[in-house]
């Protein structure tokens, strides 16, 4: 197993935010985490249970207190998250966040497909990436091909994460983080986008973390579900015990490993 | 209240404004470099007041220890670079807040024009030296008049036109990322510190530049003349947009003619000016009114954010 080669390794990730204040809190608490190539992995957890916390310490938000960040190989522990995003993927919860608004549909596709590369003087977009960006624009059956010179900022959210989903993937990623980037939606957009996320994991065979409060959605989707707790895992099912999960047993589950009961507004248990 | 009017001379009026919009068009350039800043980058950059000032101290003591007119004004732009590379080291790599750190580089820089000039102000004649823009070019004989104003319409052309090219590059856009969203700019990879030190010299060397151009055009360069600049040069911003914004967002090409309204913004600043000093409004009254008037343009539109909020809130 260990000659096996993981698409992200993490090992014993500490972070504590605020320490040394009244405010002191134990984010991460030796989080460790392997992901095989092509894993597509669901997290549940209450609030503040450590979920946007691990993908934010893999993508570098912050630096983390200790651990390493192992991502396809390659420990990238040490690396501003600027550096981070050739190997990374990301979408985030408020769809404002993944887009610039001010600048076009096909700025922001350029902006994504050089991800990685040095910012040169050659022209920010290209005639014949402008044909591939239809082409993707296309494939999500938006319409937004039509509107390729249209600012970001006009489009609803729904679009706006279509968008950043197909930014997030361009460059095909060794791994993919989605962070509740379909609550801020209303139910008809966010089934769509979670669609769409299938479909672009599936067809460019991308490793996931999917961050998501809706338990329903968190059994439908991917190969492999973990629940965390207190900045660690306390469940981790996958295969067909995944899928035959249902929604009782990941409360039962939860009550069974924390101690205590899965009350918590922002959870759907639907 | 007769007596006033008709002491008012019209002609005095129109054989200024040729003046005012000269003076418009040299302070439109630092205009630019504020529009980058602060529209682009969404970086309050106090820089320009020092930056203004550094350029023509920098531009006038070249020429006056020999060196081409040419020359002098490029070495002015690469001395605003350096001005905005400073705020940007201090804010990036010490962490220190945007306004803070360019207010700290504006302090420094009056005592730097100081040392580089020597005292508080240094003379630079047109009788003697081959300067590229002066009053003296305006007031002169109409054809004197016909080719400062053709070459200066003609660089502020070619100026829109390579930073419209230069924002439609790969580093261009990473500007514009970086200043309209930051999370999303370092989440595709972009350095963003290093794009807001590199805006920052860009812009702080257009008003260097500018500085350069004005201490020629007035003759001198003085360790005061910055001061206030980044109003005027907001103002110029605002006017800009307020007077064209409508019209420039549906054209092609649309951010080189938001560049050229920032320009047409400084002119018309200028010869408003001009005819509030002609109503015989005392000229130590023209900053507060200028303050009052960005003040104003830059509330509105969160003024009418709130009302709309408060509509909705209340549907």
């Amino acid at each position: 197993m260990s000659e096996e080669k993981y698409a992200l390794e993490l090992r014993e990730i500490t972070k504590v935010f605020n320490r040394g204040t009244v405010n002191e809190k134990l984010a991460l608490s030796g989080l460790s985490l392997n992901l095989l190539p092509g894993d597509f992995v669901t997290i549940i957890g209450g609030n503040g249970a450590g979920k946007s916390t691990m993908l934010n310490a893999i993508a570098g938000v912050w630096p983390v207190d200790s651990g390493r960040v192992i991502v396809d190989g390659t420990d990238i522990t040490a690396l501003p998250e600027h550096k981070r995003a050739l190997y990374l993927g990301r979408v985030f919860q408020d769809p404002m966040n993944g887009t610039a608004a001010t600048m076009d549909i096909e700025e922001n596709m350029a902006i994504a497909s050089r991800r990685g590369q040095r910012q040169t003087l050659r022209r920010g977009v290209s005639a014949k990436e402008r044909e591939f960006f239809r082409e993707r624009l296309a494939s999500l059956g938006l319409g937004l091909e039509e509107r390729m010179t249209s600012k970001v900022g006009l489009l609803s959210g729904g679009q706006r994460q279509a968008i950043t989903l197909l930014m997030a993937a361009i460059k095909k990623p060794k791994l993919l983080l989605l962070d509740e980037h379909t609550a801020a939606l209303d139910p008809k957009t966010a089934a769509k986008v979670l669609e769409i996320s299938d479909r672009i994991i599936e067809e460019n065979q991308l490793t996931a973390l999917m961050v998501t409060h809706n338990m329903r959605d968190a059994i439908a989707h991917g190969n492999r579900l973990i629940m965390m707790d207190e900045g660690r895992i306390i469940y981790d099912v996958r295969g067909e015990e995944k899928k035959n999960l249902h929604v009782k047993d990941l409360l039962a589950k939860f009550e069974e490993v924390s101690g205590t009961e899965f009350a918590n507004d922002r959870m759907m248990l639907g | 209240m007769l007596a006033y009017f008709s002491s008012l001379s019209f002609l005095t009026l129109l054989r200024a404004l040729p003046g005012s919009v000269a003076q418009g068009m040299v302070w439109g350039i630092m205009a630019l470099g504020v529009y980058i800043t602060f529209r682009l980058l969404d970086f309050a950059d106090l820089t320009v007041d020092g930056s203004m000032a550094f350029g023509a101290a920098v531009c006038v003591m070249l020429i006056r220890g020999g060196v081409h007119p040419i020359v002098a004004t490029l070495i002015a732009f690469l001395a605003g670079m350096v001005a905005g590379l400073v705020t940007g080291l201090l804010n990036t790599l010490l962490g220190i807040p945007g306004i803070l750190a360019s207010i700290l580089t504006q302090i420094g820089l009056y005592s730097i024009n100081l040392h580089v000039m020597g005292k508080s102000n240094q003379p630079v004649s047109v009788d003697n030296y081959p300067l590229l823009v002066s009053l003296r070019y305006v007031t002169g004989s109409a054809k004197s008049r016909a080719f400062f104003f053709l070459g200066m319409v003609i660089f502020l052309v070619v100026l829109i036109c390579v930073l419209y090219s230069y924002f439609g590059t790969e580093q261009g856009q990473a500007i514009r990322a970086t200043g309209c969203n930051p999370n999303m700019a370092r989440a595709q990879g972009i350095n963003t510190n290093f794009i807001k030190v590199l805006t920052l010299m860009i812009s702080n060397g257009l008003v260097g530049l500018s500085g350069a151009m004005y201490g020629q055009f007035q003759g001198a360069a003085d360790v005061n003349m910055g001061r206030g600049a980044i109003v005027i040069g907001l103002a110029a911003v605002i006017i800009g947009e307020v007077l064209f914004g409508k019209w420039t967002v549906k054209r092609k090409a649309a951010f080189g003619w938001t560049l050229g309204a920032v320009i047409i913004g400084a002119i018309v600043y200028y010869l408003v000016y001009q005819f509030v000093l002609w109503l015989k409004m005392p000229s130590e009254d023209m900053k507060l009114l200028s303050a009052v008037v960005v003040a104003v343009f830059l509330a509105i539109p969160y003024l009418k954010e709130k009302k709309s909020q408060r509509k909705g809130a209340k549907a």
